[in-house]
This record gives structure tokens, C-alpha cells and sequence, in this order.
């Protein structure tokens, strides 16, 4: 049993420490802002999320006992995420940032 | 029925509150009343914000839509990750303007959230007639297929969960 | 095993960082420079929690929260002023 945990906790912790990481390479390495804001979706929710859910595991085991409040993290990233992306999205627009070539439709005018 | 609406009129509110204060504190019989209370002050003071929010009507259905969206920001996680480490030239980035059926500002606004969670997909704008909104997608094959899934995975569920 | 996979986890995160702070260097605009700094924030969450983990010690939970919390109002500022000028109108 107490293996099982700690394969799940391992497994969880470093699922979440690859999708951070696949965020930021997202971010340094796409052509244009509007692809860059992708980069930081997959940070904050397989990113943090496994990691939290690694640290859940491991409370709860070592606690005897469900520990919950590390989801509070995730449920208030969940819900700010997207606000902080959509404030960012019309900021670029309203500066008129450049777009990658083959970008198909049109922002609109701010 | 009129006093409790009185005293607690955003229920769904105050359950989340109450259940968000038991998380951080841990559950005892002392942070229970303690929640208690707040979960029906705290409602109570910020009523001025809280314009028509909607009732939910269907609940069910609202923890359908929301393991829908769990499997889908782990699978849209999976293949976007693949579209970023792989060759750049490959992937079309577009705006996508998707006509809304929703009329209610609060289910607009979580719809516009569930798409910018799910990655690939980000809303950047909303027009002020809230009739349309703006998506940006990361690497969009068929902009009809991308409008024809959002609708039909987030937006029904939406309109079937507030009746609006 | 577990010790390892929280190393690994760890140097992940902080090579994530790396490249976040890259991008802040680099820029190019304003917009891409507050992005770095929103993916930054949430890495660093990331790192706490996993730190959290490595030490036993359930303390950092409230440093993670804390900086989600401020964080995301510092984004949210910075990118309103980006594009009106101005943060309370």
C-alpha cells in the first residue's frame, strides 16, 4: 500500500514538473504573444494541478487522514487563470501586437 | 421560504464559502459555526455585486459538464504539448469568432473560462453586444469544426444547467 | 523513490523558470513581459508545493496560497494599465 502511494505521489509530482516545464518552452520558444499565451494554460493546470495532487497524496497518507485544503490552490487558479488570460489577450490587441505569419482570421479593434 | 431567502440568498455562495473556510482552517466543531457565520455575513455585504446571478437548475448535469472539462484540459494538455515540442511551421494559429447562444452575462463568462482552461484554446474578447466571442486558437484545422465542438461540448450543457 | 522524483520534479520547474525568465529578458513587448511573469508566479507555486513535499512540512501551503492570491491581482493590474492607461478609473 504504502508503495502504491509513493509510486502515485512520484509519478503525479513529476507528470505536474513536465507540463510546467512544456509551458514555459511553449513561451520561449512560439513565434507570436497570442501562441506564447497558450504556454502558461498547461502551467497552471496540469502544472500545478499534478503537483498538487501529488502534495494531496502525500499529506493524506502521512496524516492518516484526508487532506484537502491543497485544492483550494487549484480551484482558485482554475478560476483566475482564464481572467489573467483574457485581460493579457485584449491588452496585446489593444496594443496591436503582430500576429505569426498564417494566422487566419482577425483580432478585433480595441 | 421568503426568510431563508432573505437571510441566505445566494445558497450555492455560501455552501462553497462555508466549505472553502472548513479547508483552511480544518474541520473542528469551532470552525464550523465560525464558517457558519461568515457563510451567511459575507453573502449578505457583497449583495451589490452579485447582479442576477442565475439559479442552477440542473445539478447533475453540472457535475457532468465539469469531469467533461477535467478530461478535456488533460487531453487537450497531452496533444498540445506535442504541437509545441514539435515543428513550428506545422501548427495554424487563427481567430475564431463563435456566435453565442447564451444570453446570461454569468454563463458567458464561465464559458469564456472553460475555453481559455482547456489549452489550444484561449477567449481574448467578447463583443458589447455579447452576442459573439472572440477564440483564439492554437492551431485551428477547420474553424466551423472548432465553433461546432465548443458548442456543442460547453455551451449546451451551459444553457441546460442555468435554463437560459 | 520518492526522493528522486522530487528532485527531477523540482529541477523541471526551475528550468521552466529559467525559460521564463528568458522570455521576461528578451520581451519583446510589454504584453509578453507581464505573460512571463503570470507563467513565473505560477511555476513558483508549483516549486513551493513540491518544496512543501520535500521537507514534510505542510507551512508552505500558505505561501503557495499567498502568492496565487497575489499574483493574480498583480496580473490582472498590470495588464489593465497596459491597456488603459490607467488601473482604477
Amino acid at each position: 500500500m504504502d508503495s502504491l502511494i509513493e509510486w502515485l505521489v512520484s509519478a503525479s509530482v513529476i507528470i505536474g514538473g513536465v507540463f510546467a516545464l512544456v509551458g514555459s518552452i511553449g513561451l520561449a520558444r512560439l513565434p507570436d504573444f497570442y501562441t506564447r499565451l497558450h504556454g502558461p494554460t498547461k502551467a497552471t493546470t496540469l502544472g500545478v494541478g499534478g503537483t498538487i495532487v501529488a502534495s494531496l497524496l502525500f499529506f493524506s497518507w502521512q496524516e492518516r487522514g484526508l487532506q484537502l485544503h491543497e485544492v483550494l490552490i487549484t480551484l482558485f487558479l482554475f478560476i483566475t487563470a482564464p481572467v489573467s488570460a483574457h485581460m493579457l489577450a485584449k491588452a496585446a490587441m489593444h496594443r496591436q501586437l503582430k500576429r505569426m505569419k498564417g494566422t487566419r482570421g482577425e483580432p478585433w479593434k480595441q | 421560504m421568503k426568510l431563508m431567502y432573505r437571510v441566505l440568498p445566494y445558497p450555492s455562495l455560501s455552501l462553497i464559502l462555508w466549505f472553502a473556510w472548513m479547508l483552511l482552517s480544518g474541520f473542528t466543531a469551532g470552525h464550523a459555526v465560525l464558517g457558519a457565520i461568515l457563510a451567511v455575513l459575507l453573502p449578505l455585504g457583497t449583495r451589490p455585486f452579485w447582479p442576477n446571478v442565475p439559479r442552477i437548475r440542473n445539478l447533475p448535469r453540472l457535475l457532468g459538464f465539469v469531469m467533461v472539462v477535467l478530461y478535456d484540459i488533460v487531453v487537450a494538455n497531452v496533444s498540445v504539448a506535442i504541437k509545441v515540442l514539435g515543428p513550428l511551421r506545422s501548427i495554424r494559429p487563427g481567430f475564431v469568432e463563435l456566435p453565442l447562444e447564451l444570453e446570461d452575462d454569468f454563463a458567458i463568462a464561465l464559458l469564456a473560462s472553460t475555453i481559455s482552461l482547456t489549452p489550444g484554446t484561449v477567449s481574448a474578447d467578447v463583443s458589447p453586444d455579447r452576442r459573439t466571442l472572440l477564440v483564439h486558437g492554437l492551431d485551428v484545422d477547420d474553424a466551423a469544426a472548432l465553433v461546432a465542438e465548443i458548442k456543442q461540448r460547453y455551451e449546451r450543457p451551459l444553457k441546460e444547467i442555468f435554463e437560459c | 523513490m520518492l526522493e528522486t522524483a522530487l528532485s527531477i520534479a523540482l529541477a523541471l520547474i526551475t528550468l521552466a523558470w529559467v525559460l521564463n525568465l528568458y522570455r521576461l529578458i528578451i520581451g519583446p513587448s510589454l504584453p509578453d513581459r507581464v505573460l512571463a511573469l503570470d507563467t513565473m508566479y505560477i511555476n513558483s507555486i508549483a516549486l513551493i508545493v513540491v518544496y512543501g513535499i520535500q521537507v514534510d512540512s505542510k507551512l508552505y501551503f500558505e505561501a503557495a496560497m499567498l502568492i496565487a492570491l497575489i499574483g493574480f491581482v498583480s496580473t490582472v493590474a498590470v495588464a489593465k494599465y497596459v491597456t488603459r492607461g490607467d488601473i482604477i478609473e
